[in-house]
């Protein structure tokens, strides 16, 4: 069973967010790592990068597949997970700490609002595993 | 299992297992990865002319064949390229096995049927009769050797056995699509879970240096690192044997076969393009279908491009004009709009040392 974290928002895409103060930190889920297999390289965008909410930001590779990721709320990347870069595992290992991928100024927090609860996405994942 | 299923030709089909590609691909290049590969056709030739038969469809040289030996040849199109590429297996003189890919099977049956012309052979595609597991990796030998009295250590690379292993009656080959030594067992269909259970068992799955069962994903990037094509990607029927390097399947002074006047006049004139290795060189990785750029033209395609676990490197394969395909030679991949640098290397990537 995946792991879904309470105090997390979460995308139908499978991304999470983690709300701190004004700026939101995002990753893949921990379902959505385990779909993907070995990740194998992470693309990031720069600091400064703007995105709306919905629009992809980078993408994942495992073995065998690409998967695009999307930013959950509108904003600008404040910070990018560099360690990424030589350690692609850690989207797998640790999907909500280590794996985290990019820390967003968010232009209007009210967007989390419209976000899945834990419970919600859990249901979703179930939904869409059926 | 808990495998995670994709349908394959018309096959459910594990990709990977729950340990995942990359500790799959590992496993069977350092001890042993148990591959279900029962999907792959098998068509059964028997008759006088069984030799003659398939040696005028196929493009490598049957006569060449003893009993208990196997050969990797294509069935090649009037014009020399490929329907499939296949293994045949000589079971006795008047007796050959076929064995094709999946998604082919059905194609290649109804070839095969439409050129029977008056021979004395009966055709059978017995697919559907046979379940085949590969056992490979260093310690593949070690493993079969527990279930079977066949003296394994003898059978050589390319030769095969008929016996029992784990009492079943079967076909035992020294053969496989990874790189590495290893085994593929032929047995009937309904043995399958006995005798994939009892290899998991005697290979001493669940332990850090025991069997792996491995998914579609790892038999890709085996066979990709060890530089064998995939039929599909680098040959169909718009490639020539020639240009997919596979000169070596093509026999054209053995008499003649369906393609070997076109096959004969490219050899002579040289091809125009090539299959080439190549290994990525900046961060990225090269996926099937992209483009390859050299000096600002895009002058080829990846056919096959993943990350190589075991090399640690991202490679492919892709075809190029010959002015440009020479090791050596730097070239550009369009991965999703982004160019990346790559180098033509020598293929196999991977090589195993014994």
């Amino acid at each position: 069973m995946a792991n879904v974290p309470e105090d997390l928002h979460y995308s139908k895409d499978h991304e999470w967010v983690r709300v701190d103060g004004d700026q939101a930190i995002v990753g893949i889920t921990d379902y959505a790592q385990n779909s993907l297999g070995d990740v194998v390289y992470v693309e990031l965008p720069k600091a400064q990068d703007e995105f709306a909410a919905n629009e992809a930001f980078g993408s994942v590779e495992s073995v065998k597949a690409v998967s695009e990721v999307f930013s959950p709320v509108t904003g600008v990347v404040v910070r990018i997970n560099e360690s990424l870069a030589d350690e692609p595992e850690s989207v797998n290992s640790d999907p909500y700490g280590e794996g985290w991928m990019i820390r967003i100024k968010m232009s209007n927090s009210g967007e989390v609002d419209s976000l899945l609860t834990a419970a919600e996405y859990e249901d979703f994942t179930k939904a869409e595993s059926e | 299992m808990g495998g995670r299923m994709v349908d394959f030709g018309g096959w459910d089909m594990p990709v990977q297992y729950p340990a995942g590609t990359i500790e799959e691909h590992l496993r069977t290049r350092n001890h042993a990865g148990l591959f279900d590969v029962s999907h792959m056709g098998e068509i059964d030739v028997r008759g006088a002319d069984a030799i003659a038969f398939v040696n005028r469809l196929t493009s490598n040289d049957v006569r060449k064949l003893v009993d208990g030996q196997a050969q990797y040849s294509a069935l090649t199109t009037p014009q020399g390229t490929v329907i499939d590429d296949l293994l045949v297996y000589r079971l006795a003189e008047d007796h050959l096995l076929l064995v094709v890919n999946a998604s082919t099977t059905e194609k290649d049956w109804e070839w095969i049927e439409s050129h029977y012309a008056g021979e004395s052979v009966e055709l059978n595609n017995v697919s559907s009769d046979y379940c085949q597991l590969a056992v490979q990796g260093p310690d593949a030998q070690a493993i079969l050797q527990t279930l079977t009295d066949l003296p394994l250590s003898e059978i050589k690379y390319y030769h095969f056995t008929r016996g029992t292993v784990d009492g079943i009656e079967g076909i035992v080959s020294r053969t496989g699509y990874t790189g590495e030594d290893g085994f593929e067992v032929y047995a009937p269909a309904d043995r399958a879970e006995q005798l994939w259970n009892k290899i998991l068992e005697v290979g001493q799955t669940g332990t850090p240096t025991g069997v792996l069962p491995c998914g579609l994903a790892a038999r890709n990037t085996l066979r990709l690192e060890a530089g064998l094509s995939l039929y599909g990607h680098e040959i169909d029927e718009t490639t020539t044997l020639l240009e997919a390097n596979l000169g070596w399947i093509c026999k054209l002074d053995k008499g003649d076969f369906i393609g070997r006047e076109p096959l004969a006049r490219q050899k002579e004139e040289g091809v125009k393009r090539k299959l080439v290795g190549f290994e990525v060189t900046e961060r990225g990785i090269a996926r099937d279908d992209q483009e390859v750029v050299v000096a600002g033209q895009r002058v080829g395609k990846v056919t096959s491009g993943s990350p190589a676990p075991f090399l640690k490197k991202n490679i492919g394969f892709a075809y190029l004009p010959v002015e440009f395909a020479n090791v050596g030679q730097q070239v550009e991949i369009d991965v999703r709009g982004r160019l990346v640098g790559a180098q033509l290397v020598k293929a196999p990537f991977y090589k195993r040392t014994k």
